[in-house]
């Protein structure tokens, strides 16, 4: 078991080591100049003097060969360094700190109505014996996936706050703030949640086992919760960490929409002035939580199928979980 | 059309026949086949005609309205639907419905461009990879790894930081991050294909590795990426117009799908057409994309 987690947690620290050269790939050594981007240089429209130009170029190391750039960005992050935003000199560490803990909000209670909501339907479209609403069920999904973001944001804000005043439209003003900004985020990935679990119950209902609980009396409900659905439950587990990442970057789009402070509000800022810094720290921090939650599910998959581990632990070198997106 | 006939006519995950050999004789009986096809499935029959109908928008926007969607027109300013504008007017008076029809063809060749780029340049890696194998397999494999853990938006949102913004640049930042996933199944495929008798048989008799790559992997593992491709498409589409939403795509004047949702939201109280009517042609778009993706991913197949 402590070698199994080790073997996680190492994973986890090599996911973010990867995602931190990847973004520093991306945003700083591919050809093109960031600080003519931050400062707009080269779009003719520059009022900055040259030599503020290279003053910013050498407070951001930028002066350095490419190499040296790289380990020095990774040993100040590894110190909690991110950088600087570009706009006001804030720390990239602290405008993370002061934004991050509304967004994990309101993407945590988001994924708690997706998955009751999901759950919910997956759940009862494997159980009915009514094939039309079985398939009416199952035909939901596909429209919460083909759905824009935003757009089912704004009809939830036409019809609860202007056509009927019930829930406030912008704003971060207390819990009744957060009733339209979750539901618009749940939607999409319930409807992911529910296609997965609808597939992989259905699986599971045709295995013997199901057979077996059956032939021994069990009843219907006690064979979908106790036999089929902790069978079942491991690919939507599996995706829990992209499914995350996913509200994570909708929140993007959704807290524009509703005028929300938050870190998707300072993510849209943050590409509108091109502040590299800070696009990077919201990049981190994503792949900081996919690492997290995939750590949490690698260590609660075990309660739920106990072969995880000692068929993980026999092979060291295991390979990742590879995860269909 | 002629790309989407096309894709409904080529078979996915075709076996190991050579395709070339049967097409002489099969395609009279495959036509029809189509036809029965999409007859028993009205739901995708409905996404064919609506995605023939955008096509018909991008096109010939002509064909479907008289009207200039960059003309103003100050008295009819915020006009509700009605017969002479579908869609109503927007602020300007501008008609909505013929600004919906010229902006189908921002928004679909944005799309079509991060998927062509996303497409081909993962095919070739992937074909590359799992053809090579070895360490250079493994290395991309872990980029890609990588890659996938990061969302899509996220990765095309710091992409488009570096690139600067513009439709071109929106439709990039979306290809470039999508690579990801046509590298694994391009690979996956490859994998699969390299250790079929055919391409054994291939190499036993002496064939040299372009000809064994070019004339019996490829041909036998594209399939299921096109498959890909198409709802790679629909995902593409809706990318898209979250970042023209966001405001980092084609400036204000043009009638970009994404944009005009996010122009209608300062109406939101008194205007519901400017936003609800744009976005559900988008919204409609991408359920048919998906659903055509649906037939041609295992439905057809299986028939």
């Amino acid at each position: 078991m402590i070698r199994y987690l080790l073997s996680r947690l190492a994973q986890a620290i090599l996911v973010l080591w990867a995602a931190f050269t990847l973004s520093f790939v991306i945003l700083y050594a591919l050809p093109g100049d960031p600080v003519a981007i931050m400062t707009g240089a080269g779009t003719g429209q520059s009022t900055v003097d040259p030599a503020q130009v290279e003053a910013l170029r050498h407070q951001l190391g930028l002066d350095k060969p490419v190499p040296l750039q790289y380990w020095d960005r990774l040993v100040a992050a590894l110190h909690g360094d991110l950088g600087q935003s570009v706009t006001n000199g804030q720390t990239v560490f602290s405008v993370i700190g002061q934004n991050l803990p509304s967004t994990l909000l309101l993407t945590s209670l988001a994924l708690v109505v997706a998955v009751i909501l999901g759950g919910g339907l997956a759940m009862l479209a494997t159980y009915t014996r009514l094939s039309a609403l079985r398939q009416v069920l199952l035909s939901l999904p596909s429209f919460g996936v083909s759905v824009p973001t935003f757009w089912i944001g704004l009809l939830l804000v036409q019809l609860f706050s202007f056509r009927v005043h019930l829930f406030p439209a912008f704003g971060n003003g207390g819990p009744v703030s957060l009733v339209l900004p979750v539901i618009t985020l749940a939607v999409p990935c319930s409807a992911i949640i529910a296609q997965l679990l609808a597939r992989s119950m259905d699986t599971a209902l045709a295995e013997p086992y199901i057979e077996t609980a059956r032939a021994k009396g069990a009843g219907r409900v006690r064979i979908h919760l106790r036999h089929a659905l902790r069978n079942a439950i491991g690919p939507s587990l599996t995706m829990l960490a992209l499914i995350f990442g996913e509200l994570i970057t909708n929140a993007v789009v959704v807290e524009t929409v509703f005028s929300r402070q938050g870190l998707g509000s300072v993510t849209a800022a943050a590409v509108q002035a091109e502040n590299i810094p800070i696009v990077q720290g919201v990049v981190l921090v994503s792949a900081t939580i996919y690492a997290v939650v995939n750590l949490v599910v690698d260590v609660i998959y075990p309660l739920i199928d106990p072969r995880i581990v000692t068929r993980r632990s026999t092979r060291v070198s295991a390979p990742a979980v590879t995860v269909s997106a | 059309m002629t790309q989407l006939t096309q894709l409904l006519e080529a078979e996915p995950a075709v076996g190991t026949a050579p395709p070339a050999e049967v097409d002489g004789w099969r395609r009279p009986a495959r036509r029809g086949r189509v036809v029965g096809f999409l007859i028993g499935r009205p739901g995708l029959l409905l996404s064919v005609l609506y995605v023939v109908l955008v096509l018909l928008a991008v096109f010939g926007p002509a064909a479907l309205t008289s009207r200039d969607p960059l003309a103003v027109d100050p008295p009819h300013r915020l006009a509700a639907p009605s017969w002479q504008h579908l869609f109503g007017t927007d602020q300007l008076g501008r008609d909505l419905f013929s600004r919906v029809v010229h902006g189908a063809s921002l928004s679909l060749r944005a799309a079509l461009i991060a998927v062509l780029l996303g497409a081909v340049v993962g095919a070739v890696i992937g074909l590359v990879s799992g053809f090579v194998g070895g360490w250079l397999d493994g290395l991309i494999m872990r980029v890609v790894d990588v890659l996938l853990a990061v969302p899509l938006l996220l990765l095309a949102l710091a992409i488009v930081t570096v690139l600067g913004f513009g439709a071109v640049n929106v439709a990039i930042a979306v290809g470039c991050a999508s690579i990801a996933q046509f590298v694994r199944l391009m690979r996956a495929e490859v994998l699969r294909v390299r250790v079929s008798v055919f391409v054994e048989a291939a190499a036993v008799s002496g064939a040299r590795w372009p000809a064994v790559l070019f004339r019996h992997v490829l041909p036998n593992s594209y399939g299921p990426v096109l498959a890909l491709v198409t709802v790679q498409f629909g995902v593409s589409i809706l990318s898209v117009s979250s970042l023209s939403f966001l405001g980092y795509g084609t400036p204000p004047p043009a009638p970009e799908w994404g944009s005009l949702v996010a122009q209608g939201r300062d109406y939101l109280a008194s205007a519901w057409w400017l936003t609800t009517l744009p976005g559900l042609v988008l919204a409609a778009l991408v359920l048919s994309v998906n659903r055509i993706a649906r037939a041609i991913d295992g439905e057809w197949a299986a028939a």
